[in-house]
């Protein structure tokens, strides 16, 4: 069930060992896989069917490349149509006559608000004068949420509660063409599109000012509504991009499949956290890889940069080329990898064979594996952690009782570090080249 | 019954006729063909089941359907019911037996966490409650305000602290006033967050030990708030939740949009963790005790 697609994939495909091209039984088994893998992405069914039967056609009689074994292959072909699908992101539509206005749009609690103030940040660190339009008058206090983040950002939030949100909108942009605002950004409330009263307020809105941008906010956790959601708002107002948000969850984002393939628009932006700068340009075959399961090691990559201290993460790469890697620095190392969160989670987002071999290991033996390490490295006098070498029995004795161990298991970290040290010692000589192969 | 069924087929109205049409061919006086497990296979998918739950379902059905000698597809329609229903128990009863009682509500970003604390606090007032709000999310911008919003609207104290103060101390503070006034029960809301958000798991982990220290036992309920539209990232949302702050139940949210909340199969099959309300409405009173048989009216679009 959690296997990756390519390891399915792969699975499959080393039964028939085949070469040359692509049967059509081959790639119908292969097809249920994908199926599978992008259902569990919560892509909607009806595009899983004719993104499946589009893929089919281009892997039959496929030519398999001499690089590339089946299973390869048919991700390959995959993924290239999940990007295509994708599309290329697109900047904000800034043009036309002053001020320009983007309206937010979708469901409660998908982030409209947040969003808001991102791009409303943005657009001001671009020197942009921008004005905020606080359009949500019924939840309790989303004006006063749309205010304090005008405030930190220093952005003037308009909002009147005597008037309608359409009439508000009006008379902002208005102010905002008066006082010489480059940009107007309208908040307004979260509503299911099957809301007719509440969609007759947004037609009311695109009918009262010019909108250069209507912004579909989505959370990327959405399961199969999103499609409906989507078809929803495009017909009653229309919309002209996407933002996807809360992506920095473990989500695999499969709605944004869904909303793509029935309005066609761009996705503009991702939402990738709570604070006010997280909000990035997103890039189309990341978020196709994650949406295959294909593991994100550019998410692991950055979660590990954002755990690090990148300071004593440099110190320690640098003893580590020197071969003084210390005790004191493999605590470190726990320490920080501790940081990045779970490691059951770490695990899921590697990809290839060592995802692979990872899903065969329990993360809480790993977990208490490092607990155990930490115990008995605490143990040890500063001397000791700098030069293991001076570790005799009476010393393991005395570790082993200070960490509450078993002087075996003190023995066995001695062991694993002087492995480690040796695997150091290689990579020093052979430099990083041996690394490419565990990434399969 | 009755009444809880008729407010739920009011709150899911607008839902249903999307695919009432849809099952009434689907399982109309037809042969049972591939095409029928296929459409069958569709609706359970589309209703957020998942492929898990989904497959479990067909499978049981198909064994049923040959042991029974079924060939018209009308038979299947009683089954497809019975299999759901089997799948959900009855919520217990919230009860609780300690004074105050505490609460400690949870959940990822706009999930509606204060909104559900409102309905939850009508609710018991109704009941002739007293009671007390604990605003921890001092995070998002707004949050305390809303809360205030709601507990003025109440008549419910809302016990809060500074913007970015720390959340554990609101709660202690919120459980110490709590104490001192005799109420009968004590909601604390908490910021949203990702589940996958390292720290601030641990954030939350820390408040939950916090409410234990200022009153023994507490907190006596953690639930979590889960958006209905929700696709399959809700098994591990609940999971993670689950691992750090001991979830005892579930509420799930914002039912009356067009999504189905067919990921409540999992979450009780998986974690045993009861489904105890769901939102079908916007008003305080459109929270109500979750019915198994009406939500599966709502899975089948009936």
């Amino acid at each position: 069930m959690f296997e990756t697609l390519t390891g399915r994939l792969n699975q499959i495909f080393d039964q028939l060992r085949k070469r040359g091209k692509l049967s059509e039984a081959d790639v119908d088994i292969a097809m249920r896989e994908v199926r599978l893998a992008l259902l569990e992405a919560d892509v909607h069914f009806s595009v899983v069917k004719t993104f499946i039967a589009r893929v089919r056609e281009r892997a039959i009689g496929a030519e398999v490349s001499r690089a590339l074994n089946p299973g390869q292959q048919v991700i390959k072909i995959v993924n290239d149509e999940l990007i295509a699908t994708l599309g290329e992101p697109a900047p904000l539509n800034l043009t036309g006559a002053k001020p320009r206005v983007i309206m937010l749009v979708g469901l409660q609690g998908s982030g409209k608000t947040t969003q808001a103030g991102k791009l409303a940040r943005m657009l001001r660190s671009k020197g942009e004068r921008v004005m905020l339009v606080a359009g949500d008058p019924y939840r309790p206090a989303a004006i006063q949420q749309l205010q304090q983040l005008g405030e930190r950002l220093d952005v003037p939030v308009e909002s009147d509660t005597t008037l309608t949100p359409p009439e508000l909108a009006k008379r902002a942009v208005d102010k905002a063409e008066k006082g010489g605002f480059g940009v107007v950004i309208i908040d307004t409330a979260g509503r299911s599109q099957l809301d007719s009263e509440l969609m007759n307020e947004l037609k009311a809105i695109v009918a009262n000012v010019v909108l250069v941008d209507t912004l579909l906010v989505i959370d990327s956790m959405i399961g199969q509504e999103a499609l409906n959601i989507a078809i929803g708002f495009r017909d009653a107002i229309g919309i002209t991009g996407l933002i996807l948000t809360k992506m920095d969850g473990d989500s695999r984002g499969g709605a944004a499949i869904s909303v793509r393939s029935v309005t066609g628009v761009p996705i503009k932006f991702i939402g990738t956290g709570e604070k006010l700068d997280a909000l990035e340009v997103y890039d189309p075959s990341r978020l196709a890889s994650r949406i295959l399961g294909m593991g994100d090691m550019i998410g692991l990559i950055e979660r590990a940069e954002a755990a690090f201290d990148s300071e004593s993460a440099q110190k320690s790469t640098e003893k580590l080329m020197k071969g003084q890697f210390s005790l004191d620095d493999w605590l470190d190392q726990m320490k920080q990898m501790k940081k990045m969160g779970p490691l059951s989670q770490i695990m899921e987002m590697l990809p290839g064979q060592m995802g692979q071999a990872a899903r065969g290991i329990d993360p809480n033996d790993i977990e208490k594996n490092f607990k155990t390490t930490e115990a008995i490295i605490n143990s040890m006098t500063r001397k000791e952690r700098r030069d293991p070498d001076i570790l005799n029995a009476s010393r393991r004795r005395r570790i082993a009782a200070g960490a509450g161990m078993d002087v075996q298991d003190v023995n066995k970290l001695i062991k694993q570090f002087r492995e480690m040290q040796k695997m150091m010692k290689m990579f020093q000589k052979s430099g990083m080249k041996g690394m490419g192969k565990m990434f399969g | 019954m009755a009444e809880f069924l008729s407010r739920w087929r009011a709150g899911l109205a607008k839902t249903s006729k999307t695919t009432f049409g849809r099952i009434a061919t689907l399982l109309g006086a037809t042969e049972i063909t591939r095409a029928t497990w296929d459409e069958l296979e569709d609706l359970l998918i589309q209703a957020d089941l998942g492929i898990e739950t989904t497959t479990e379902v067909l499978d049981s059905l198909q064994r049923l359907t040959r042991s029974s000698g079924w060939t018209q597809s009308s038979e299947l329609y009683s089954a497809l019911r019975q299999e759901l229903r089997s799948r959900l128990d009855i919520p217990p009863a919230v009860v609780f037996s300690n004074k105050p009682a505490v609460i400690m509500m949870v959940g990822v970003n706009g999930a509606g966490k204060t909104t559900t604390i409102a309905k939850l606090a009508q609710r018991f007032l109704n009941e002739k409650k007293t009671l007390l709000f604990g605003a921890a999310d001092t995070f998002r911008a707004g949050a305390v305000d809303q809360l205030q919003v709601w507990g003025d609207r109440l008549g419910v104290d809302v016990i809060a602290g500074a913007p970015e103060s720390d959340p554990g101390a609101v709660a202690f503070n919120a459980i110490q006033a709590g104490i001192a006034r005799g109420v009968d029960i004590i909601l604390i809301d908490t910021a949203g967050r990702l589940h996958t958000r390292f720290n601030l798991m641990e954030e939350l982990k820390k408040v939950h030990r916090v409410i234990g220290k200022a009153s023994p036992d507490a907190p006596h309920a953690v639930w979590l708030i889960l958006d209905a539209s929700t696709g399959q990232n809700a098994l591990p949302q609940a999971r993670a939740f689950k691992e750090a702050v001991g979830v005892t139940g579930v509420i799930l949210s914002k039912l009356d949009s067009s999504a189905r909340g067919g990921m409540a199969f999992a979450i009780q099959h998986e974690l045993g963790l009861p489904i105890l309300f769901a939102g079908l409405g916007e008003k305080p009173e459109d929270l109500t005790p979750f019915d198994p048989d009406a939500f599966v009216e709502g899975i089948l679009g009936n």
